[in-house]
């Protein structure tokens, strides 16, 4: 009240002098602007979710509101009605520390959007008159701001660059734990150490697969010491100056505040802007972004991480629990059987009942739920009203409101049962699926950041008219059940166990510790297992080994190439681009290409039709008078004519029948159509001369050829000789 | 009345934030807003005393579900609403005597009740004080069970026979009023001041030369030991620090700046240290009904390590820290458990509280009080003098009418 009044009065009169009793504010977007909760989204905005039974937001705004802000925007965009909705009934729009003020636009479907619909706002009614907080609605966190925002405005007056402070947490660097905890990838920052000025921002992994970090040079030019994390965790809670806006409404291509605005700011050096860290180690502060989040932050609430704000805890007009003895919270009015086993950690609303020998571990349950007998819950999230019936088995599942699961159902780990639906009498929802009363958007509109779609109307028109439709539709879920199972969209398979409440099954996270093992010892990045690879090879080359991979894959598009180019007469120029392209993309050398093209000539030679020996020879013949152009090309080089002959060596003893007595009739046409020079063969002579018996069965065969042309040559050199001497 | 209400919803959002912490800081809160929420009552001309309690009640209520665990609200709640059932018992009990003895009886009455609250008045005048006010009533209505209504048809009766003389009746009402405001004045007096009447009795209780154990923080231990200070006293303090929350530290410098002899001990070395040591002297969070105790977490392992050495465990507490509930009552929640954050850094151990990998997890259980029981307490010493545990029963009985036990 007398906060308020104050602020109003300094506003009016001396606002410049007054620099340091601005209001506090803070803007709250109350949407996330991702698909990753959906179905659940579609019908209700996730800020509404809850949250170890009270709304994400009440948190936020809780702790807001505690931390000493005055003003808060809520901004609104899909199920906009709902939140404003919402806050009308709670008690935030009469708070009397708390001005609670809503701001609707639909348009928006980034982040970016929404501050940059702010700052039109703004210049109009100019509301944002200071430093504010930027947080989304599904903040969980206990931080004290008060200070944070000082050292901020204090930066701020000692350097106008200073735009932003970002708030970081440490959180443990191994991978694994970043996936088990918040699902996300590893984050990587270079902070100046003096400063906390942040340097580099990197998120996803994508870019660097070996866990290696990209820094320009110009960042240890300028900045004598320069600390790079691992080890952090971005809270997604940032203290901004107005220059943020402002610099949103200029850059109109700012989508997502961290992948394109911290990017942007750090790499643009004409503003010179800068953003700056703050590290909180007491307190706690976390986001939740998709399931597994969910599941982390709700166990840390349940841990007391969040303290004050945990369920014993009247902190927002919610009913407290009693914490009982192992941290189980339960509210006063449950009706529990004697025989059910209620384990630890575990929260369970008002106007819940509790069947006979139900075993209940590690979950939430809702407000008014009832659950039968011999019912079991395991690590779970049962929202308000929730029927199970009697036999259920529930594992590391979020069961929307209104949920009815039939006797004798099974839930997989990692289902997500949205609002309404109802699971049929012994269905078994496998692992992973998501459960909606709406279908599944067929056409997945943007594979960006378009937030709860098609949904910012009519759900319940939508929902009115599944309803007729479910009738006449035999469910997906048994007899009598109802609701579609959506099929995870292209791509989202690795989501789905990395972003699902269900732990990380056993063999994903041997594969994850594998990852790391391998980036320790620096082997070579791609390990194929052999099983794909014999599945797809030829009969000729089933035993490639593991390095020759590239090789093999190289060796068959260039024969696909020439196969093309021999059957499509097409013109050697082209086709030697097109080998030519193929050796930059898969880094061979240029012998390689010499091997591959020989080995496709040869091999098309051999594919032909043919019925004796002498025929062979004769397609062979055609095709390297032809095509030797081609071949000539790559055999430039002495090593690259040895690298054909050796090759070809190698085809004769895998087909020695058809090939091997040919291999002398070959060598002489290659001779003769200028593919191969004479040092060529006799190098290759030489290097055979040493080598087993068995190796030596074609040089043995082709002996006279090699003895011919040894005297050749050495007539050649007679000739030369005599032509020098002239 | 607008003003008011915004007043206690502020308080009772500080509440639930739990951004007030320590009894007395709290139960001053609570009875200002209290004093305001009387002042700011309208009173009606019939059941003028049942009107102030139901608005005090109804506040009191609220306040109490907003932070359970800080007994003080509870306590000064129902001394308010003794505070007003006494003064309404005095003045019926005037109305009745007699309307031409009014005047005189009320001046008696008047003193009575500012006895109660007086600091300067021995105890002993106090309990009997009380005693002649309210012991009659409170018995009959408990034997009654209507606790209400035994009081109420009382006032509208004596309203009944006054009612030719309106002129006399608003001036009574106003003097209800009044009156309360007065008590409730003299009970923030009290609460104000209770440090300094337990600190006199420093002198009688620290000798020379002797080693005295704390832990934790708390004013009224620091006020204490250095009355007997300033009184030339010289000894020895041993703090333990109170961990997780590490407030003997802070008690520590304290006393140091006061010119004590101060040394910090851990927890752990209590039971070491206790041979050493003369006096265990602790400052509570809330004294029960059957005298046990609630204070700093660690404090029943000094009360149990004093008792092994025969050491006297000394309690303090101010008059508002009385509780009449019992500490075996369901109902009544006597602990808190905070944030692990203050046993653990959350970064170092994200690893092991990942529930994901299926694997075992940290759970942190970090309670904020301990219930020390009743016979490991050799005194109490509160603003009226020391008490022997057992007596604490009795001391409630004065200060709190049975009708308010249960709110």
């Amino acid at each position: 009240m007398g906060a308020q009044k104050k602020g109003g009065g300094a506003r009016v009169s001396e606002d410049a002098v007054e620099q340091s009793r601005q209001r506090l504010q803070a803007i709250l977007l109350a949407d996330s602007f991702a698909t990753k909760f959906r179905p659940v989204t579609l019908e209700r905005p996730k800020v509404l979710l809850p949250i170890v039974n009270v709304p994400m937001i009440d948190y936020t705004l809780a702790w807001l509101e505690s931390a000493g802000i005055e003003e808060v925007f809520v901004f609104c965009c899909a199920h906009s009605m709902q939140v404003i909705e919402y806050l009308e009934k709670s008690e935030w729009y009469s708070h009397p520390n708390l001005l609670v003020r809503t701001i609707e636009s639909h348009k928006s479907i980034s982040a970016g959007d929404a501050l940059r619909y702010m700052y039109e706002q703004q210049t109009e009614t100019s509301q944002i008159q200071g430093d504010f907080v930027l947080v989304s609605g599904d903040t969980v966190s206990n931080m004290p701001l008060a200070d944070l925002i000082k050292e901020h405005r204090e930066r701020k007056k000692k350097d106008e660059k200073a735009i932003m402070t970002m708030v970081i947490k440490q959180s443990k660097s191994s991978p694994l734990t970043h996936q088990s905890r918040l699902g996300t990838d590893q984050l990587f920052i270079a902070v100046d150490p003096l400063t906390k000025q942040l340097l580099h921002y990197e998120e996803d992994k994508v870019d660097h697969p070996s866990g290696s970090v990209c820094l320009e040079k110009s960042l240890l030019d300028t900045n004598p010491s320069v600390l790079v994390c691992n080890d952090m965790q971005d809270c997604y809670i940032d203290i901004c100056s107005p220059e943020v806006l402002s610099l949103f409404e200029d850059n109109f291509d700012y989508q997502h505040l961290r992948r394109h605005f911290v990017k942007g700011v750090l790499v643009d050096d004409i503003m010179g802007y800068k953003i700056f860290t703050h590290e909180i180690h007491s307190s706690y502060a976390g986001r939740i972004d998709n399931f597994r989040s969910y599941d982390t932050v709700s166990k840390d609430i349940i841990q007391r991480w969040t303290y004050p704000y945990v369920p014993d805890i009247n902190f927002s007009g919610n009913r407290p629990l009693k914490l009982g003895r192992q941290g189980i919270y339960r509210a006063s009015d449950v009706v529990q059987s004697r025989s059910a086993d209620v384990g630890a950690s575990t929260v369970i609303g008002y106007g819940t009942k509790i069947g006979n020998g139900d075993k209940i571990s590690n979950s939430v349950i809702g407000n008014g739920c009832s659950i039968g007998s011999n019912v079991v819950i395991e690590g779970s999230y049962i929202w308000n009203n929730v029927t199970i019936e009697d036999g259920c088995e529930i594992r590391n599942a979020i069961v929307c409101d209104g949920v009815k699961i039939r006797a004798g159902a099974v839930l997989q780990p990692g289902v997500v049962l949205s609002f309404n639906v109802v699971v049929g009498r012994d269905f078994v929802v496998p692992a992973y699926s998501k459960v909606s009363l709406l279908q599944q958007p067929t056409t997945e509109d943007s594979d960006e950041e378009l937030e709860y779609a098609d949904s910012s109307s009519g759900t319940a028109d939508h929902l009115s008219g599944l309803n007729l439709q479910m009738e006449s539709k035999a469910s997906e879920l048994g007899p009598d059940g109802a609701g579609y199972i959506w099929e995870a969209c292209e791509g989202a398979h690795d989501e789905e166990w990395k972003h699902s409440v269900a732990p990380i099954p056993k063999d994903k996270l041997f594969e994850i510790t594998q990852a790391i093992d391998d980036d320790d010892t620096d082997d070579e990045s791609v390990v194929p297992t052999s099983g794909e690879l014999k599945s797809d090879a030829d009969s000729i080359n089933t035993d490639v080994n593991d390095p020759n991979d590239d090789y093999y894959y190289f060796e068959k598009e260039v024969e696909g190439t020439v196969l093309r180019a021999v059957e499509e007469n097409i013109k050697v120029d082209l086709v030697t681009l097109e080998i030519n392209g193929l050796r930059l993309s898969y880094n061979m050398e240029s012998a390689d290409c010499a091997g591959a093209t020989f080995y496709s000539m040869i091999k098309l030679a051999v594919d032909t039709p043919h019925n004796s020996a002498s025929e062979l020879y004769k397609n062979a013949a055609s095709i390297i008078t032809k095509w030797k152009e081609l071949l000539g090309f790559y055999v430039k080089k002495i090593d690259e004519q040895i690298e054909v002959i050796m090759k070809f060596e190698e085809m004769c003893q895998e087909s020695p029948k058809e090939l091997g007595p040919l291999f002398t009739q070959i060598l002489h046409l290659l001779y003769d159509k200028d593919v191969l020079q004479e040092d060529a063969v006799l190098r290759w002579a030489e290097e055979k001369a040493g080598a087993d018996e068995a190796d030596k069965v074609y040089l043995k065969q082709c002996e006279t050829f090699i003895q011919w042309l040894k005297e050749a040559s050495e007539e050649e050199d007679e000739d030369d000789e005599d032509e020098e001497d002239d | 009345m607008p003003d008011v209400q915004s007043t206690v919803v502020e308080f009772v959002n500080k509440l639930r934030k739990r951004k007030i912490e320590g009894s007395q800081a709290t139960a001053k809160c609570t009875v200002e807003l209290l004093r305001s929420v009387i002042s700011h009552q309208r009173v009606p001309h019939a059941n003028q005393a049942a009107a102030l309690i139901d608005a005090v009640k109804a506040v009191g209520e609220q306040l109490v579900a907003a932070n359970p665990v800080e007994l003080a609200v509870g306590n000064v709640v129902r001394r308010v609403l003794h505070i007003i059932r006494e003064e309404d018992l005095s003045l019926t009990t005037a109305a009745m005597g007699g309307l031409d003895l009014l005047d005189a009886s009320d001046d008696d009455d008047v003193d009575n009740c500012k006895g109660i609250g007086y600091p300067a008045m021995s105890a002993a005048v106090v309990a009997a004080a009380a005693r002649s006010t309210l012991r009659p009533p409170s018995l009959q209505t408990l034997l009654e069970g209507t606790p209400e209504s035994a009081t109420v048809p009382y006032t509208s009766s004596s309203g009944a026979d006054s009612e030719s003389k309106t002129a006399d009746k608003s001036s009574l009402t106003r003097k209800l009023k009044h009156d309360v405001i007065e008590g409730v004045n003299q009970l923030i007096h009290e609460i104000a001041g209770c440090h300094e009447q337990i600190a006199e009795q420093a002198i009688e209780h620290i000798h020379q030369n002797e080693v005295i154990l704390t832990l934790g923080s708390s004013r009224t231990v620091l006020e204490f030991m250095c009355a007997a200070k300033e009184k030339k006293r010289s000894f020895r303090v041993f703090v333990a620090e109170g961990a997780p929350r590490y407030q003997g530290h802070l008690l520590a410098k304290e006393l140091v700046a006061r010119g004590l002899q101060t040394t910090v001990i851990t927890d752990s070395a209590v039971f070491a240290m206790i041979s050493r040591v003369n006096m265990v002297i602790i400052g509570a969070h809330a004294v029960m009904a059957n005298g046990g105790v609630i204070g700093p977490v660690g404090v029943n392992m000094a009360a149990l390590a004093a008792q092994k050495h025969a050491v006297p465990f000394v309690v303090l507490a101010g008059s508002h820290k009385l509780c009449p509930l019992y500490p075996h009552n369901p109902e009544v929640l006597l602990n808190e458990l905070r944030s692990p954050s203050e046993l653990l850094d959350f970064g170092e151990f994200s690893d092991c509280l990942d529930f994901g990998a299926g694997s075992g997890s940290i759970q942190v259980v970090n309670p904020t009080f301990d219930y020390v029981p009743p016979n490991l307490v050799s005194l109490f010493i509160t603003d009226t003098g020391g008490h022997n545990p057992s007596y604490m029963y009795r001391l409630i009985a004065d200060y709190y009418s049975a009708d308010d036990l249960v709110m």
